[in-house]
């Protein structure tokens, strides 16, 4: 089981407490119906599916019930940041030096 | 006193005798035994019959990573189980053992023709062999198979014991309690550090256990292991014994599982058989030690033949000589001191055969001196003997050519290829592993976890070197935990028997190598050649070696066969070793309960039951109980004698004739607050909320943002900036983290907050046409005539003197309220409303005469009519889509291609003509005498039977349905294929005129 910092709360909590919620900085469209059925598309399935990094959301349900986003390295399976929901991608030389 | 037990020798009690039988035959055992050596006492190797072959099998090793000596084990009811490693099993009085895998005796097996067959079953025989033709194999060649091989049967009856799960923090788990492992929690202890230290065994020791002649720092092995005992309880170090490390998860989650009772003599009342401890430790000390491997040679696999070293924890351990006349076949320098150790015990050591030209010289004069033939530079190419070896050929292999065989007798063969450090903990980190050309085997290299490897897990042999390397790994631990380390307590070791070895692919041989029953993998009946043909059939990685072959997929998970594997695979690609690369260890460690695994989640506790504040009324009054998801909801209210169906259809005519009631508490409940509440709700709803006005409802649809139906419910506004939105029962915590998820991500510019209710409200429904005349009388501050409070309003007021929220709305066509009340007056008010209706013949209805009435109305249920492919067109919903408003979840895809193609499904009603009922899941096809396979054009969603229609009714999700009304559709069920008529979802009363009273 993971252990996952959540942002807001500012602790490091087991996997239990969290659910998580696809894929992160997709934004839904200001306006849908401006989009074609392609665009519309990528937007609903089309994920990135990365080997390495993936930024990610999760949501601290059996807690604050805030949603935020992570960065999740899906070799390892390990975190490597977590931020709040809005926050821009942070940048990962920091913490890839680490790993 | 047994045959082959040493008078005095060992760790048994040899004053406390412990009865046991072994298929139906009495033994006798004594206190400190496991069941393989109390059986190796009585002189049976013979135990149980291979997988695949039936060929005889005996105990091999002395451990856990036993493949052959399975047993099934009971003690009375329930309390049976099959595949139990015998050298595991420790003995108690009356425990009952059966041998496996045998018919009709384990001396005589009629599957042992399988054993003539071989050739049939080699590498990939599934996916050869019974190609042909595809029709036979589920009816011939499956069953065949599986009769044929296999291992225990399976337990018939219901466990009685009960496993306990805990979680347990500790700043260092040390695994493995020989040696190293000791050593270290000793060191990591001493800083101050929180220490666990657990091991599969009954007693702590590990290797020392096999080697009492060993002295530490001048101290006895076995007397310095008693010290450590109490020196480990002063230190505070948590131990805990047969307690196996069976995985290892991220962070440093070590999942152990702790046998509580399988050794008892008694069941200790209440005791539970088993605990799984979720462990999260600071640091990891992995010392596993390290295992033997087997010589692969014709015939390795005979009663008999056994690793050295287990016929050495044998003797040393248990007191219980293997055999009277012994060969020794090694490789390895360890497996001459276990000769020497039985030959100074009695048994007869006829010859050691050492594959290397030229053995350590002080070893050879060991030999010598016990006057034990030495045959070096020689390989065996067989074994003869049919339930037990009883001779061996020896052959001289000089410059890579096989001389002529010698046969040497023996009653048990002793074989030692060699040592494979244990890293199966390390392997589900994913820490890397490095081949060691010097020791012919794979140790750790990268650590992806915060975890140190001490001992012969590193590849050190000696006890002097495993001990010293304990105490280091245990301070490094301590140190990265953040504690003050001491000095290195140095260990200093005298009689220690360090060696070294080489390791081999299979022995030469001056026969057929094809014809050679050299077994690599005993439990899957995996052989050198099976592992050749896999190769030659060009499987190139050792994953595919490994599933073509099934080598090491079997319960030991290959913790004997891997290198052997390896290694010969490896010869036959003419690659090295680590260029082949090894297979990966996936946890469970050893095989491990169900029970274990599951805990305390089985029968009444296997998940939790909600129950509404009436729950308790309906038990009282005979209700039949469903689950709907985590909720127990009544089902019916049968009358004495009364079936479900004669319940059902009352509880239906009451509602319709009169008045029913309803514990509709399980609805999902949100209340959705906030100044921009209204525009929420316009874009997480397909509807327009703008201008519903306070105090009325409407039905509310959500879609996914792929437009597809996912949950639905009356909403009703109670002033401007309140929502009081209602789910479906199983929907709600769904809609609560998609609302969540919008607000929160998508549209934080809003402000709104939303808060469960489901839980803070009892609803009951009041339905049918004197609904109002039992209401009406109660409510206070509130006119509910239909003129005042018609048809899908809501309102706050006072219900028999309770703070209530009104709502009058219908989910069964007839006249129909829902009184809110908050959750702990729900029984006041149920039986408030019982009694009021009383003079009206107010009829409890449970959840079927609610679906029931529903569909007589074509209401649907979401997840029930609709499956996650539904749009709101198909559903025949598309009046409830605010066509105005610019935008709202899922709107967009409701333009999309193949959502607006013609011929989807669509939802219809469907009567049959014969008056028969359907079955919900039937397929629908148009013609009947279409061949087969028949394309089948939707399925039945729903079906009743019907009192108010006197006729059963069902709805269908069918292709282009709307455009078939009147249609004959065909239903084949087994047996008979029903005609029915597709008709509109609206059965009953479709002007809702009922609803307007
Ligand atoms: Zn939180």
């Amino acid at each position: 089981m993971l252990l996952i910092h959540c942002p807001y709360c500012e602790e490091t909590l087991p996997e239990a407490e969290f659910a998580y919620a696809g894929e992160a900085h997709i934004d839904r469209p200001a306006d849908p119906s401006a989009l074609s059925d392609e665009e519309w598309r990528d937007y609903l399935f089309i994920r990135s599916n990365v080997k390495g990094p993936h930024f990610e959301r999760w949501r601290h349900v059996h807690g604050c019930a805030r949603f935020f986003n992570a960065v999740r390295d899906t070799v390892s399976d390990k975190f490597m940041t977590t931020y709040k929901a809005g926050d821009p991608r942070p940048d990962l030389t920091a913490e890839e030096a680490a790993q | 006193m047994t045959r082959f037990r040493v008078e005095g020798k060992g760790r048994v009690e040899h004053a406390e005798p412990v009865n046991f039988t072994f298929d139906g035959r009495t033994y006798t055992g004594l206190r400190g035994d496991t069941v393989a050596s109390a059986l190796l006492a009585n002189g049976v190797h013979l135990i149980g019959r291979s997988f695949k072959y039936h060929r005889p099998r005996g105990t091999v090793t002395a451990g856990s990573e036993e493949p052959n000596a399975l047993i099934s084990t009971s003690r009375g009811k329930g309390r049976y189980e099959p595949n139990t490693r015998a050298t595991v099993q420790e003995l108690r009085e009356g425990l009952v053992a059966e041998s496996q895998n045998r018919w009709p005796s384990l001396n005589f097996d009629i599957g042992a023709v399988n054993d003539k067959a071989y050739m049939l079953f080699s590498a990939g025989f599934y996916y050869k062999t019974f190609m042909w033709p595809k029709s036979f194999w589920n009816k011939v060649y499956e069953p065949i198979i599986r009769a044929a091989a296999g291992l225990g049967v399976s337990p018939g009856e219901e466990d009685p014991d009960r496993y306990s799960s805990r979680y347990l923090h500790t700043d260092i788990l040390v695994i493995g309690a020989g040696p190293a492992g000791i050593a270290a929690a000793k060191s990591a202890a001493q800083s101050g550090a929180r220490v666990t230290l657990v091991d599969e065994n009954r007693e702590i020791g590990g290797a020392l256990l096999s080697d009492p002649r060993v002295k530490i720092d001048d101290i006895g092995a076995w007397d310095w292991l008693s010290a450590q005992l109490v020196e480990l309880e002063e230190l505070g170090v948590r131990l805990m014994m047969h307690t196996t490390a069976i995985g290892y998860y991220h962070q440093n989650m070590v999942g152990l599982c702790e046998k509580l009772t399988d050794h008892l003599d008694e069941l200790p009342e209440g005791a539970p058989r088993e605990r799984l401890w979720r462990v999260r430790a600071g640091q990891v000390v992995l010392a596993q030690g390290a295992l033997e491997k087997p010589l692969v040679f014709d015939g390795n696999d005979r009663p008999g033949v056994m690793l050295a070293g287990s016929a050495q924890t044998y003797l040393n351990r248990y007191g219980v000589r293997v055999g009277d006349e012994a060969v020794v076949v090694t490789s390895h320098d360890s497996a001459w001191y276990g000769a020497f150790d039985l030959a100074d015990a009695g048994t007869e050591i006829t010859a050691i055969v050492d594959t290397r030209d030229t053995p350590r010289a002080d070893l050879a004069r060991e030999a010598e001196r016990r006057g034990i033939r030495l045959f070096a530079g020689h390989t065996v190419t067989g074994t003869a003997g049919r339930l037990r070896v009883k001779s061996v050929r020896v052959n001289p292999v000089r410059d890579g050519r096989v001389g002529a065989a010698v046969t040497v007798r023996c009653d048990c063969l002793l074989m030692c290829g060699g040592w494979t450090p244990s890293l199966h903990l390390f392997s589900h980190t994913k820490g890397s592993l490095k081949w060691d050309e010097s020791q012919n085997a794979y140790l750790p290299d990268h650590r992806s976890e915060a975890c140190h490897i001490a001992g012969a897990g590193r590849g050190l042999w000696s006890f002097e070197a495993a001990l010293n390397d304990g105490d280091v790994a245990g301070r490094a631990a301590a140190e990265a935990a953040g504690f003050e380390i001491s000095d290195h307590a140095r260990f200093a070791v005298a009689q220690d028997r360090p060696g070294t070895g080489v390791t081999h692919k299979e022995l030469p041989t001056d026969r057929d190598a094809g014809k050679a029953r050299a077994f690599i993998d005993f439990q899957n009946d995996v052989t050198a050649k099976d592992i050749r043909l896999a190769v030659r059939e060009g499987m190139r990685s050792i994953e595919h070696v490994k599933r073509y072959t099934t080598n090491g997929m079997a319960t030991d998970q290959g913790k004997m066969s891997n290198i052997n594997g390896l290694m010969i695979a490896a010869d036959a690609l003419g690659e090295a070793p680590p260029r082949v690369g090894l297979t990966t260890f996936r946890p469970p460690y050893t095989p491990t309960t169900f029970g274990a695994f599951a805990g305390y989640h089985r029968g009444a506790t296997f998940e939790l039951t909600r129950r509404t504040t009436i729950d308790s009324w309906a038990e009282e009054h005979g209700a039949v109980f469903e689950p709907v998801a985590q909720w127990r909801r009544a089902w019916y209210f049968p009358k004495v004698g009364e079936s479900m169906d004669a319940a059902v259809l009352r509880e239906c005519t009451a509602t319709r004739n009169s008045v029913g009631i309803f514990d509709a508490s399980t609805l999902g409940k949100i209340e959705v607050a906030g100044p921009d509440a209204a525009e929420f709700m316009n874009r997480m709803y397909t509807n327009p909320w703008t201008k519903l006005a306070p105090g009325r409802t409407r039905y509310g649809l959500l879609l996914g943002e792929d437009g597809f139906i996912r949950d639905d419910g009356v909403i009703g506004r109670i002033t401007d900036d309140l929502f009081h939105v209602t789910t479906t029962t199983g929907g709600a915590a769904r809609v609560l983290n998609m609302m969540e998820d919008y607000l929160q991500t998508e549209w934080p510019d809003l402000t709104v907050w939303l808060t469960s209710m489901t839980e803070h409200w009892a609803v009951v429904a009041l339905n049918g046409p004197n609904a109002r005349k039992v209401l009406e009388p109660l409510v206070e501050g509130l006119d509910i005539s239909h003129d005042a409070f018609p048809h899908m309003s809501v309102a706050d007021c006072k219900v028999s003197g309770l703070p209530a929220r009104l709502f009058r709305l219908s989910f069964t066509g007839e006249l129909g309220f829902e009184i809110n009340v908050p959750a702990r007056h729900g029984p006041t008010l149920w039986k408030a409303l019982m009694e009021a209706g009383a003079a009206h013949d107010i009829c409890p209805y449970g959840t079927e005469a609610m679906h029931v009435l529903r569909a007589e109305k074509g209401y649907i249920i979401v997840g029930q009519d609709t499956d996650g492919t539904v749009t709101p067109e198909d559903a025949g919903l598309n009046w409830a889509i605010g066509k105005k408003k610019p935008d709202f979840v899922g709107k967009r895809s409701l333009a999309r291609p193949d959502l607006v193609m013609p011929g989807r499904k669509q939802l219809v009603g469907l009567i049959t003509e014969n008056g028969a009922k359907l079955e919900e899941g039937a397929q629908i096809v148009l013609d009947p005498n279409q061949p087969k396979p028949m394309k089948m054009v939707g399925h039945v969603t729903s079906s009743y039977r019907s009192a108010a229609l006197g006729h059963p009714i069902a709805m269908a999700l069918i292709e282009g349905g709307r455009d078939l009304m009147g249609d004959i559709v065909h239903v084949p069920l087994p047996g008979v294929t029903h005609r029915a008529r597709i008709t509109d979802t609206n059965f009953y009363d479709p002007e809702g005129a009922r609803l307007q009273v």
